[in-house]
């Protein structure tokens, strides 16, 4: 009886619900009838890391559907874009993947580089290849030892994060920021590197090595977390493509898809690196390519700080370029360039222009449509975790709810790309 | 300077640029499939070659692309929705980006139709990604996607009643004094 009292219940507030909001998707209540649970994740949830809800509905232990909402922390990044000058939209990239921030802000100023023909000396296109690397290698860091948390690993995690402090402290040296970073200027680099910040690179990628084979031979061939990952959530190379997958996710799944190889970037061409690609694109292999990659990473960094290039850190182009404090305070023409740039003064040229990085999580694209004013006509930002994101109700489905949470953190979804 | 040097120099404009090559390929093509008259201002910003359209063929187009042999165009990069109000009959538009992985070869095609009548086909059908792409065009610019299966706002509150994209919509509070600067005209 009071089932039943229930089931009719539940049945009316659906139908008034729907009535209200006629053509739009309403969470699925309990259906008693179907012996299904409605499981509500989200959307704040300590697994998920991040602001992301999912409605699922569960036969016992499995997921046989979900919906998920998304835009908890929208922030109309691309409206507020149409107002700004471009270098303030910089800091409105770092709030998109803030796990790799530099990646960010380097990707927007190399694509209003291109819009205004700037060539950026050879010296700051290797340090920003040391800057995005190092991004990178937080980035997976982050992923793969929360991926260690959420199976019921902790030990890890610990382990790189004191690693991740002190890629954080290199980012400090070389911007003045941690999380935020704001680095880099349209044309080339804030400063130089200096000598302490050179210091704790030399540093950090000695002692780097030592604990990611730690973290490795805690995790890799680890019988109770294969047991977790292997074949847990897998998708095809045919799935993901059409999915608009990119990065390791892309690449988890057998294709060798990647920005900085098909279509180099800041001197991406003069390194030498491989492409670690996966085979069945489960969370295990989403985990290896990962690890992989901040071996790569590791590659380039040594190869870039190696070859460092001597010379200016950014390009002559002062209609762009900040000038330096002394300079504007003695220096007629320097003080004029810093106040029209920092009042926005100068006008972009007209024009369009799409450029992409390889970001954290895939090719992060920035779409800049500029009628010659001062700020940005439209500008888009391709985010890859909102576009393979809308694949995970289809990987969950039929998994259980620990898995899912699996699966979640090995895609890396992070809430500010995914909202923007 | 030696001989091969200055012998070398003046070669390299010579050179047919392969990026200019690969666009005139693909130009070809998409005449070749789709009549020369169904492109309108072919053009190429840094390299991208880029191509107008109209919305009746644009599902064609991009489907014909997917399933061409010679440049599969199998990735569909990103699509957003553009709002110019001064262009009478063709306020909106949608921007497609198509990726051919194998050749790598990128493509724009645009498409523009008028703000009152802003139905477009959706790509659902031949793209996955297209799911929340045209979503979020949706949510933004009000643009509607005959055979979307779900077309509902995503990342704007459902009860939103309008689409902020459009340029009608300032981002700021236009009755606010405070932030007027009498000297830079904003």
């Amino acid at each position: 009886m009071a089932v039943n009292d229930t089931l009719e219940g539940t049945h009316k507030i659906q139908e008034e619900a729907a009535a209200q909001r006629p053509g739009q998707l309403m969470p699925i209540l309990n259906d008693f009838s179907q012996e299904l649970t409605t499981l509500n994740l989200g959307p704040t949830h300590p697994a998920t890391h991040g602001i992301f809800q999912n409605i699922l509905q569960m036969d016992g232990e499995r997921i046989v559907s979900g919906v998920p909402t998304i835009g908890y922390i929208h922030r109309a990044f691309e409206k507020l874009a149409e107002r700004k000058p471009f270098y303030q939209i910089t800091t409105l990239t770092d709030r998109m993947n803030y796990c790799s921030s530099p990646i960010n802000n380097l990707g927007w100023h190399m694509t209003v580089e291109k819009l205004l023909g700037v060539t950026v000396p050879k010296r700051a296109q290797y340090i920003r290849v040391i800057m995005m690397e190092l991004a990178r290698i937080a980035d997976h860091l982050i992923c793969n030892s929360i991926l260690g948390v959420d199976t019921g690993a902790f030990t890890g995690f610990l382990y790189v994060f004191q690693e991740r402090e002190k890629i954080y402290e290199i980012y400090e040296e070389v911007c003045g920021a941690r999380l935020t970073t704001n680095m880099g200027r349209v044309g080339g680099m804030e400063r130089d590197l200096s000598p302490v910040a050179l210091q704790k690179l030399r540093d950090w990628l000695k002692s780097f090595p030592a604990v990611m084979k730690e973290f490795e031979s805690m995790f890799t061939r680890n019988r109770i977390f294969m047991d977790r990952v292997v074949n847990v959530g897998p998708i095809s190379a045919e799935k993901a493509l059409s999915y608009g997958f990119t990065g390791p996710n892309l690449r988890a799944a057998g294709v060798d898809y990647d920005v900085r190889v098909m279509n180099p970037y800041s001197s991406y061409e003069d390194f030498e690196f491989d492409i670690p690609v996966g085979t069945n694109g489960d969370t295990y292999d989403r985990f290896l390519v990962r690890n992989e990659e901040i071996w790569q990473s590791l590659r380039i960094i040594n190869q870039a700080l190696d070859n460092l290039p001597d010379g200016p850190y950014h390009a002559d182009a002062p209609h762009y370029y900040l000038p330096t404090k002394p300079e504007v305070y003695k220096n007629m023409e320097a003080l004029i360039y810093h106040f029209k740039i920092v009042m926005g003064e100068i006008d972009a040229p007209v024009g369009e222009v799409y450029h992409s990085v390889e970001g954290g999580n895939g090719e992060l694209g920035f779409y800049l449509i500029s009628d010659g004013g001062r700020t940005p006509y439209r500008l888009h930002f391709r985010r890859p975790c909102f576009i393979y994101y809308q694949a995970y109700p289809e990987m969950a489905v039929g998994t259980t709810l620990s898995d899912a949470i699996v699966i979640l953190s090995s895609m890396n979804v992070i809430a500010g790309e995914l909202d923007a | 300077m030696s001989p091969q040097e200055s012998a070398a120099a003046p070669e390299a404009p010579v050179a047919e640029d392969p990026i200019k090559a690969q666009n005139a390929k693909v130009l070809a093509l998409l005449h070749r499939l789709f009549g020369e008259a169904t492109f309108t201002d072919v053009h190429e910003p840094h390299g991208l070659l880029t191509v107008t359209t109209t919305r009746e063929k644009i599902h064609d187009i991009i489907a014909g692309l997917q399933q061409d042999q010679e440049i599969k165009f199998h990735f569909l990069t990103t699509m957003c929705g553009i709002n110019y109000p001064e262009n009478e009959g063709q306020e909106l538009g949608m921007i497609y980006h198509l990726h051919s992985l194998t050749q790598n070869i990128r493509l724009r095609i645009k498409i523009f139709f008028p703000i009152a009548d802003p139905v477009v086909p959706t790509l659902t059908d031949l793209y996955n990604t297209a799911n929340w792409m045209e979503r979020e065009a949706y949510d933004f610019f009000g643009i509607i996607f005959t055979g979307h299966p779900n077309l509902i706002r995503i990342l704007n509150v459902e009860d939103m009643d309008y689409h902020p994209m459009r340029r009608e919509y300032p981002v700021e509070d236009g009755t606010r004094e405070d932030k007027t600067d009498l000297f830079f005209g904003r």
